[in-house]
């Protein structure tokens, strides 16, 4: 059939080599840009290794559970600040997570009509759009004093809990901790709200059909069914929560050592210590900071690939 | 056989639930909780819109736009140079995640589709968006700090492109998934090679959606602040390269926000408005423009 090929006709003028080529060099070009985009994740991870090396060697393991970090003395140890970490982001998935998931099934029920839900769905995802910086500002001038006489009359009244022990002197751990409660709020709002409208209507219906109320079918139909969406979306906005910089290094005091486990007294995370000390550091410093980078990205990239892994199986089965 | 009784069985109660059982109070209890929850999300919303636009709008004059930061102590100046470095560095930051982001979503939507490798790059690129941004200012630091051995617009650049990449690639794949395959189908049949069908078909047609999806990365990056904190870094002068440290307005705002000085502190203010304002516009807008898409 080729052999007979009439080349006067344009159905079966064969492309010249040169456009194949082009053709599917675009391909081949395409493919290669997005693995190589797919690749920087892990270019990231070995650059930020790679520099943390001579302090990985220096004090290995020990820099997790060491809570010394002396520049003068070239001493690096992290815990207090993975301590930080973990601590603000429990504190804001307490508070994140209730509130969170309660506007997720105000917004994804029939409580409003659409044209004033929909403005509403707006506003909340509106909240993590705002600068993180600006959170900070505003913290500063506005969260702080608002949550300092709070904060004196939980440690005069209720001191004797280790939680408030310390008097608060301005910025601490429970101020960032509430900020980063604001800031990841829309974030399980939003995820939580796909997850239950996603949930099928028969669900729903059957649960009416058996004489459920309203709030019978949430609690036992659509919050089990949600329940792996729901999960994911907590886990990124704990991602987020552990990763977030600017308004937790306003906010936290940025005190290097801990002394207590109140979350009154004022204390540091890997963040911020990174946002602190970056700048002006130099030598073994870089490298420790570089070290706790990749202590941060490690922990992050665990709760990411498990929240990824997460929402992805819970979008297949629905 | 006679047909059930279902009134008489259960006595005088009719299918209306009561509004004094346990079970309506619950309901009522939750459904109250639940508007409480939301009211209570929107009040950090409304308060830092509040505080930001009602402390910024003093300072916001033409001074604020044009002139440089003031030195300590002193009243007036502005933030014309950071303004300009947040210019700088969000350009560079676009230069190099635009190409690369759209490029890379080109390969997910037309030729990876439904394959491995796309659902990998898809994956690793959907984790890339959680690391943290002040990571990715360490990783653009060993890159381009160390071996250029200055802070420079463009380090903060490759920061904040790397940061926009996975949005760009996100939002420019979906735009391009969503034009019709008989665009594709008719090209492929009038002869066009897939690099036409590409260019000259599908890719004009995503255009506006893929342009929504950049507006909006770059309204996020330019208030971002971790990644420019020590790769652009800070100057009180305007910027005469792109490889001397550079001022940005989210730098600006928190170094000023800490400055004990009241005349610092309102242009943090006025800084923040600046950068709250361009964020919400640009939301807005590309709410606005899919909106009518969908329509």
């Amino acid at each position: 059939m080729a052999s007979t090929t009439d080349h006067s006709s344009p159905m079966n003028r064969k492309r010249s080599a040169a456009t194949r080529l082009i053709d599917d060099g675009f391909v081949w070009g395409t493919t290669a840009i997005a693995i190589a985009v797919g690749l920087l994740l892990a270019v990231i991870a070995l650059q930020v290794g790679e520099d943390a090396l001579p302090a990985i060697q220096k004090f290995g393991l020990g820099f997790l559970v060491s809570n010394r970090w002396s520049v003068i003395d070239g001493e690096f140890g992290a815990l207090t600040q993975i301590y930080g970490t973990l601590v603000t982001s429990f504190i804001a998935l307490l508070i994140a997570v209730p509130i969170g998931v309660g506007v997720a099934i105000f917004l994804s029920e029939d409580f409003l009509p659409p044209r004033i839900k929909q403005p509403i769905v707006f506003l909340v995802e509106l909240l993590a759009a705002i600068p993180s910086v600006v959170y900070g500002l505003w913290g500063i001038f506005v969260l702080i004093p608002f949550l300092s006489p709070i904060g004196i009359w939980l440690n005069a009244n209720l001191g004797w809990i280790p939680l408030f022990s310390t008097a608060p002197a301005g910025p601490g751990i429970y101020a960032a901790g509430l900020v980063l409660a604001i800031m990841i709020l829309p974030i399980i709002a939003a995820i939580s709200r796909d997850a239950m409208v996603a949930v099928p209507a028969e669900l729903r219906q059957a649960a009416y059909g058996l004489g459920a109320t309203r709030w019978e079918t949430i609690f036992q139909i659509l919050l089990p069914a949600g329940f792996s969406g729901i999960a994911g979306g907590v886990m990124l906005a704990l991602g987020r929560a552990m990763g977030e910089t600017m308004a937790v290094t306003m906010l936290i005091g940025n005190s290097n050592t801990i002394d207590s486990f109140s979350i009154l007294s004022q204390g540091s995370t890997v963040s911020s210590l990174l946002a602190n000390q970056f700048a002006e550091a130099g030598g073994l410093q870089v490298s420790a900071l570089m070290y706790a980078a990749l202590v941060l990205f490690g922990l992050t990239l665990v709760v990411n690939v498990l929240a990824e892994i997460v929402v992805r199986r819970f979008s297949l089965k629905l | 056989m006679p047909a059930p009784d279902f009134a008489a069985a259960r006595g005088p109660r009719s299918l209306n639930r009561s509004p004094t059982s346990p079970r309506t109070l619950f309901a009522s209890a939750m459904t109250v909780l639940s508007v409480l929850f939301t009211l209570l999300a929107l009040i950090p919303l409304v308060a830092v819109l509040a505080y930001v636009v009602v402390n910024g709008l003093p300072r916001l004059d033409i001074a604020a736009f044009t002139q440089l930061p003031p030195a300590p102590g002193l009243r007036g100046g502005g933030f014309g140079n950071a303004l300009l470095g947040t210019l700088l560095t969000v350009v560079i930051a676009a230069a190099i995640s635009i190409p690369f982001g759209v490029v890379a979503a080109i390969y997910l939507s037309e030729f990876g589709r439904d394959t491995r490798l796309a659902e990998w790059v898809n994956f690793f690129t959907n984790v890339l968006s959680g690391v943290p941004s002040i990571v990715i200012g360490a990783f653009a630091y060993a890159v381009v700090v160390l071996t250029t051995g200055t802070f420079s617009a463009v380090a903060g650049g490759v920061a904040l492109a790397i940061l926009m990449l996975p949005t760009i690639v996100r939002t420019a794949a979906e735009a391009l998934e969503a034009v019709p395959n008989d665009f594709r189908q008719a090209a492929i049949g009038l002869g066009a090679t897939r690099l036409q069908t590409t260019l000259k078909i599908v890719l004009p047609a995503a255009v506006p959606a893929i342009l929504t999806g950049i507006m909006l990365a770059i309204a996020r990056a330019a208030g971002e602040t971790a990644p420019v904190l020590f790769t652009a870094s800070f100057s009180r002068y305007w910027n005469t390269t792109v490889w001397q440290p550079t001022a940005t307005l989210s730098r600006l705002v928190f170094d000023f926000a800490t400055a004990p000085y009241a005349s610092q502190q309102q242009l943090a203010w006025t800084g923040s408005l600046v950068l709250v304002a361009l964020v919400l516009v640009t939301s807005i807008l590309s709410r606005l423009v899919t909106q009518r898409r969908r329509k």
